[in-house]
């Protein structure tokens, strides 16, 4: 069972990675991507909106499906919600494993899938005042693509 | 029926939610859209594209031909943009 979390607040990535080890013996590694606000073009702030209910939904749906192609001992998803300045973490993707592969395969399908799958809009706010909602890209589409079964 | 909207889409239409009746010849997502489409100029502003729409029924994720009711809860956005 995953441990999905919708939030404001900035999360701790050491006491995350410290929770999916703690009191086991079971873990060979964990597999870990931490998305960071970058400052493109003058770039103040990013603000983002999601769909209270489904967002959980589709990521637990997401994590689901992780777990049942990889064997995870644990699984975390944390995606802010709200401003964040550059600098900050937006989301956060912990896998754990016996064995690093399963870690790090089933942590880059869960970053794919919640780029295309899980209902988040970002606005950039600009040092001037101005905004702009970020738009999809192709290649997000694409790099979720690659995991569909064969 | 209860219909939510997120991102440009909200800005479009001016409101973040809406109870409304369509009525019975409304019978799927891409029935709904153009009767939206109808009611005011944001509405029409916002749906004006549908390609740049997406959809989701009671919380997941419905293609145009998905069938809406009278007690779904329906939701109109951009493509997503997280992670």
């Amino acid at each position: 069972m995953a441990r999905v979390l919708v939030q404001d607040a900035p999360f701790d990535i050491a006491a995350e990675t410290a929770a999916l080890t703690a009191g086991r013996t079971d873990v060979g590694g964990v597999g870990s991507f931490l998305g960071v606000c970058r400052a493109d073009d003058g770039l103040a702030a990013l603000v983002l909106e999601h769909y209270p209910g489904m967002t959980e939904r589709a990521i637990a749906r997401i994590a689901e499906e992780a777990e049942a192609r990889w064997p995870l001992t644990g699984c975390t998803v944390i995606h802010r919600v709200g401003r964040i300045l550059p600098g900050e973490g937006i989301v956060l993707v912990l896998t754990a494993s016996a064995h690093r592969a399963a870690a790090l395969e089933a942590c880059a399908f869960l970053i794919d899938w919640l780029k295309t799958r899980a209902p988040f809009w970002k606005r950039e706010e600009f040092a001037a005042g101005s905004h702009r909602w970020v738009e999809a890209r192709a290649e997000d589409d694409a790099a979720a693509a690659r995991w569909a079964k064969a | 029926m209860r219909v939510l909207y997120f991102a440009w889409v909200r800005q479009k239409v001016g409101v973040a939610e809406e109870v409304v009746a369509p009525p019975a010849e409304v019978r799927d997502v891409a029935g709904l859209v153009a009767w939206l489409a109808a009611r005011t100029p944001g509405h029409a502003a916002a749906f004006a594209d549908p390609r740049q729409l997406r959809a989701a029924v009671n919380q997941d994720f419905a293609t145009p031909d998905h069938p809406v009711a009278a007690n779904d809860e329906v939701a109109f956005f951009p493509p997503v943009t997280g992670g």
